[in-house]
Protein backbone atom coordinates (compact mmCIF):
# COMPACT_ATOMS: atom_id res chain seq x y z
CA UNK A 1 0.00 0.00 0.00
CA UNK A 2 1.38 3.36 -1.00
CA UNK A 3 0.51 6.49 0.82
CA UNK A 4 -1.35 9.29 -0.90
CA UNK A 5 1.48 11.72 -1.83
CA UNK A 6 -0.55 14.59 -0.42
CA UNK A 7 -0.74 12.82 2.94
CA UNK A 8 2.95 12.02 2.83
CA UNK A 9 3.83 15.64 2.05
CA UNK A 10 1.61 16.86 4.85
CA UNK A 11 3.37 14.48 7.23
CA UNK A 12 6.74 15.77 6.12
CA UNK A 13 5.54 19.34 6.43
CA UNK A 14 4.54 18.74 10.03
CA UNK A 15 7.97 17.41 11.02
CA UNK A 16 9.50 20.76 12.12
CA UNK A 17 6.63 21.45 14.55
CA UNK A 18 6.58 17.85 15.74
CA UNK A 19 10.28 18.11 16.55
CA UNK A 20 9.81 21.39 18.40
CA UNK A 21 7.03 19.86 20.45
CA UNK A 22 8.98 16.65 21.05
CA UNK A 23 12.05 18.55 22.22
CA UNK A 24 10.02 20.52 24.73
CA UNK A 25 8.65 17.25 26.09
CA UNK A 26 11.82 15.13 26.01
CA UNK A 27 14.38 17.86 26.68
CA UNK A 28 16.85 15.93 24.60
CA UNK A 29 17.23 16.30 20.86
CA UNK A 30 18.21 12.71 20.07
CA UNK A 31 15.35 11.26 22.04
CA UNK A 32 12.98 13.83 20.56
CA UNK A 33 14.01 12.81 17.05
CA UNK A 34 13.45 9.15 17.92
CA UNK A 35 10.01 10.11 19.18
CA UNK A 36 9.24 11.93 15.93
CA UNK A 37 10.38 8.88 13.99
CA UNK A 38 8.15 6.64 16.10
CA UNK A 39 5.30 9.07 15.45
CA UNK A 40 5.79 8.94 11.69
CA UNK A 41 5.95 5.13 11.73
CA UNK A 42 2.74 4.91 13.74
CA UNK A 43 1.06 7.49 11.53
CA UNK A 44 2.12 5.58 8.44
CA UNK A 45 0.82 2.30 9.84
CA UNK A 46 -2.51 3.88 10.74
CA UNK A 47 -2.82 6.27 7.84
CA UNK A 48 -6.24 4.86 7.03
CA UNK A 49 -7.53 6.13 10.37
CA UNK A 50 -6.76 9.69 9.35
CA UNK A 51 -9.96 11.39 8.28
CA UNK A 52 -9.38 13.41 5.13
CA UNK A 53 -10.22 17.05 5.61
CA UNK A 54 -9.36 17.08 9.30
CA UNK A 55 -6.26 18.69 10.74
CA UNK A 56 -3.26 16.50 9.85
CA UNK A 57 -1.04 18.37 12.26
CA UNK A 58 -3.39 17.82 15.21
CA UNK A 59 -3.65 14.13 14.29
CA UNK A 60 0.14 13.76 14.28
CA UNK A 61 0.50 15.67 17.53
CA UNK A 62 -2.00 13.29 19.12
CA UNK A 63 0.04 10.29 17.96
CA UNK A 64 3.25 11.89 19.19
CA UNK A 65 1.76 12.67 22.55
CA UNK A 66 0.48 9.11 22.96
CA UNK A 67 3.86 7.68 22.00
CA UNK A 68 5.54 10.01 24.46
CA UNK A 69 3.28 8.97 27.31
CA UNK A 70 3.55 5.29 26.58
CA UNK A 71 7.32 5.10 26.12
CA UNK A 72 9.27 8.28 26.65
CA UNK A 73 7.70 9.97 29.62
CA UNK A 74 9.50 7.97 32.28
CA UNK A 75 12.82 9.00 30.80
CA UNK A 76 12.02 12.69 30.77
CA UNK A 77 14.02 13.53 33.85
CA UNK A 78 17.00 11.46 32.84
CA UNK A 79 19.91 12.96 30.97
CA UNK A 80 18.67 16.30 29.82
CA UNK A 81 20.84 17.83 27.14
CA UNK A 82 23.94 19.51 28.32
CA UNK A 83 24.36 23.13 27.41
CA UNK A 84 26.10 22.20 24.20
CA UNK A 85 24.02 19.50 22.60
CA UNK A 86 20.86 21.51 22.30
CA UNK A 87 22.56 24.77 21.45
CA UNK A 88 24.55 23.02 18.75
CA UNK A 89 21.38 22.13 16.88
CA UNK A 90 20.20 25.71 16.79
CA UNK A 91 20.31 27.28 13.39
CA UNK A 92 20.94 30.75 14.69
CA UNK A 93 23.42 30.58 17.51
CA UNK A 94 22.10 32.79 20.26
CA UNK A 95 24.40 35.25 21.96
CA UNK A 96 25.90 34.28 25.28
CA UNK A 97 23.34 36.27 27.21
CA UNK A 98 20.29 34.98 25.41
CA UNK A 99 21.69 31.46 25.47
CA UNK A 100 21.81 31.76 29.22
CA UNK A 101 18.24 33.07 29.32
CA UNK A 102 17.27 30.27 27.00
CA UNK A 103 18.71 27.70 29.30
CA UNK A 104 17.09 29.26 32.34
CA UNK A 105 13.79 29.15 30.56
CA UNK A 106 14.18 25.52 29.56
CA UNK A 107 15.12 24.64 33.12
CA UNK A 108 12.06 26.47 34.40
CA UNK A 109 9.89 24.65 31.87
CA UNK A 110 11.35 21.34 32.99
CA UNK A 111 10.16 21.99 36.53
CA UNK A 112 6.53 21.95 35.41
CA UNK A 113 4.47 18.79 35.67
CA UNK A 114 4.33 17.23 32.21
CA UNK A 115 0.58 17.80 31.76
CA UNK A 116 1.05 21.54 32.33
CA UNK A 117 4.12 21.70 30.13
CA UNK A 118 2.46 20.02 27.17
CA UNK A 119 -0.67 22.16 27.45
CA UNK A 120 1.37 25.36 27.61
CA UNK A 121 3.47 24.47 24.58
CA UNK A 122 0.47 23.37 22.49
CA UNK A 123 -1.42 26.59 23.18
CA UNK A 124 1.44 29.05 23.68
CA UNK A 125 3.83 27.94 20.94
CA UNK A 126 2.31 25.39 18.55
CA UNK A 127 -0.60 27.69 17.89
CA UNK A 128 -3.40 25.23 18.68
CA UNK A 129 -6.66 26.48 20.11
CA UNK A 130 -7.72 25.35 23.57
CA UNK A 131 -10.23 23.05 21.86
CA UNK A 132 -7.59 21.44 19.63
CA UNK A 133 -5.19 21.09 22.56
CA UNK A 134 -7.97 19.39 24.54
CA UNK A 135 -8.52 16.94 21.65
CA UNK A 136 -4.81 16.21 21.42
CA UNK A 137 -4.50 15.59 25.15
CA UNK A 138 -7.79 13.76 25.39
CA UNK A 139 -9.25 15.96 28.10
CA UNK A 140 -11.81 18.71 28.61
CA UNK A 141 -11.22 22.26 27.37
CA UNK A 142 -11.53 23.54 30.94
CA UNK A 143 -8.77 21.19 32.01
CA UNK A 144 -6.44 22.56 29.33
CA UNK A 145 -7.23 26.12 30.36
CA UNK A 146 -6.48 25.46 33.98
CA UNK A 147 -3.26 23.59 33.12
CA UNK A 148 -2.10 26.50 30.97
CA UNK A 149 -2.92 28.98 33.71
CA UNK A 150 -1.15 26.96 36.35
CA UNK A 151 1.85 26.55 34.05
CA UNK A 152 2.03 30.31 33.47
CA UNK A 153 1.83 31.25 37.11
CA UNK A 154 4.32 28.58 38.14
CA UNK A 155 6.77 29.75 35.46
CA UNK A 156 6.26 33.34 36.58
CA UNK A 157 7.13 32.33 40.14
CA UNK A 158 10.27 30.53 39.04
CA UNK A 159 11.35 33.32 36.75
CA UNK A 160 10.58 36.08 39.26
CA UNK A 161 13.00 34.43 41.64
CA UNK A 162 15.63 33.78 38.99
CA UNK A 163 15.51 37.23 37.46
CA UNK A 164 14.92 39.35 40.55
CA UNK A 165 17.99 41.35 39.54
CA UNK A 166 16.57 42.18 36.13
CA UNK A 167 13.58 43.83 37.70
CA UNK A 168 15.07 45.13 40.92
CA UNK A 169 16.83 48.45 41.40
CA UNK A 170 20.10 48.85 39.59
CA UNK A 171 23.36 48.83 41.49
CA UNK A 172 23.57 52.58 41.94
CA UNK A 173 20.03 52.81 43.13
CA UNK A 174 20.57 49.95 45.52
CA UNK A 175 23.69 51.63 46.87
CA UNK A 176 21.73 54.82 47.49
CA UNK A 177 18.95 52.92 49.19
CA UNK A 178 21.23 50.93 51.42
CA UNK A 179 23.57 53.80 52.11
CA UNK A 180 26.65 51.92 50.94
CA UNK A 181 27.65 54.39 48.25
CA UNK A 182 30.57 56.51 49.46
CA UNK A 183 31.50 58.96 46.76
CA UNK B 1 42.98 64.09 48.18
CA UNK B 2 40.95 66.93 49.61
CA UNK B 3 39.91 66.25 53.12
CA UNK B 4 36.27 67.15 53.45
CA UNK B 5 35.10 68.09 56.91
CA UNK B 6 33.08 65.23 58.30
CA UNK B 7 29.60 66.21 59.38
CA UNK B 8 29.09 65.98 63.13
CA UNK B 9 25.84 64.15 62.82
CA UNK B 10 24.95 62.58 59.47
CA UNK B 11 21.26 62.58 60.39
CA UNK B 12 21.10 66.38 60.48
CA UNK B 13 23.30 66.90 57.45
CA UNK B 14 20.54 66.14 54.96
CA UNK B 15 17.22 67.39 56.19
CA UNK B 16 15.26 65.75 53.37
CA UNK B 17 13.59 62.48 54.25
CA UNK B 18 15.44 59.69 52.55
CA UNK B 19 14.42 59.20 48.95
CA UNK B 20 11.59 61.70 48.70
CA UNK B 21 13.49 64.04 46.42
CA UNK B 22 14.36 61.23 44.04
CA UNK B 23 12.33 60.10 41.07
CA UNK B 24 10.08 57.10 41.56
CA UNK B 25 11.93 53.91 41.00
CA UNK B 26 10.94 50.28 40.97
CA UNK B 27 11.92 49.76 44.56
CA UNK B 28 9.96 52.71 45.92
CA UNK B 29 7.04 51.92 43.70
CA UNK B 30 6.97 48.44 45.18
CA UNK B 31 7.09 49.85 48.69
CA UNK B 32 4.37 52.40 48.10
CA UNK B 33 1.99 50.28 46.04
CA UNK B 34 3.04 46.66 46.23
CA UNK B 35 -0.07 45.36 44.49
CA UNK B 36 0.31 47.60 41.46
CA UNK B 37 4.02 46.88 41.19
CA UNK B 38 3.34 43.18 41.58
CA UNK B 39 0.78 43.23 38.77
CA UNK B 40 3.24 45.06 36.54
CA UNK B 41 5.96 42.56 37.32
CA UNK B 42 3.60 39.68 36.59
CA UNK B 43 2.62 41.23 33.24
CA UNK B 44 6.25 41.75 32.29
CA UNK B 45 7.10 38.19 33.20
CA UNK B 46 4.12 36.80 31.31
CA UNK B 47 5.19 38.67 28.19
CA UNK B 48 8.70 37.32 28.65
CA UNK B 49 7.39 33.78 29.10
CA UNK B 50 5.37 34.01 25.88
CA UNK B 51 8.35 35.36 23.95
CA UNK B 52 10.80 32.77 25.23
CA UNK B 53 8.39 29.93 24.70
CA UNK B 54 7.87 30.91 21.07
CA UNK B 55 11.56 31.66 20.53
CA UNK B 56 12.52 28.23 21.83
CA UNK B 57 9.92 26.56 19.64
CA UNK B 58 10.64 28.54 16.49
CA UNK B 59 14.34 27.89 16.81
CA UNK B 60 13.60 24.22 16.20
CA UNK B 61 10.92 24.81 13.57
CA UNK B 62 13.36 26.97 11.60
CA UNK B 63 15.70 23.99 11.27
CA UNK B 64 13.26 22.55 8.76
CA UNK B 65 13.05 18.83 8.03
CA UNK B 66 16.24 16.92 8.84
CA UNK B 67 17.37 14.50 6.12
CA UNK B 68 16.71 11.53 8.35
CA UNK B 69 12.95 12.11 8.08
CA UNK B 70 12.95 12.74 4.34
CA UNK B 71 14.84 9.48 4.01
CA UNK B 72 12.49 7.65 6.38
CA UNK B 73 9.37 8.63 4.46
CA UNK B 74 11.05 7.81 1.16
CA UNK B 75 11.91 4.33 2.42
CA UNK B 76 8.40 3.79 3.76
CA UNK B 77 6.96 4.92 0.47
CA UNK B 78 9.16 2.52 -1.49
CA UNK B 79 8.72 -0.38 0.90
CA UNK B 80 4.99 -0.01 1.23
CA UNK B 81 3.12 -0.57 4.45
CA UNK B 82 4.58 -3.83 5.69
CA UNK B 83 2.85 -3.74 9.04
CA UNK B 84 -0.56 -3.27 7.48
CA UNK B 85 -0.11 -5.91 4.80
CA UNK B 86 -0.91 -9.03 6.79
Amino acid sequence: MRLDPAVRDAMLGAVPSLRAYAISLCRNVDRADDLVQETLLRAWAHADSFEAGTNMSAWLFTILRNAFHSEYRKRRREVPDGDGTYAATLKSQPEQHSRLQFREFRDALAQLPIDQCEALVLVGASGFSYEQAADICGCAVGTIKSRVNRARSRLAEIMAIDSADDFGPDREQRAVLTGTDHR
Amino acid sequence: MIEEPKPEDPATEDPRPNGLDRPMNAQLERQLDPEKAEAKLTREIQIKIGQQLRAMYMNVVDQGVPDRFVELLRRLDEGGDKKGEE
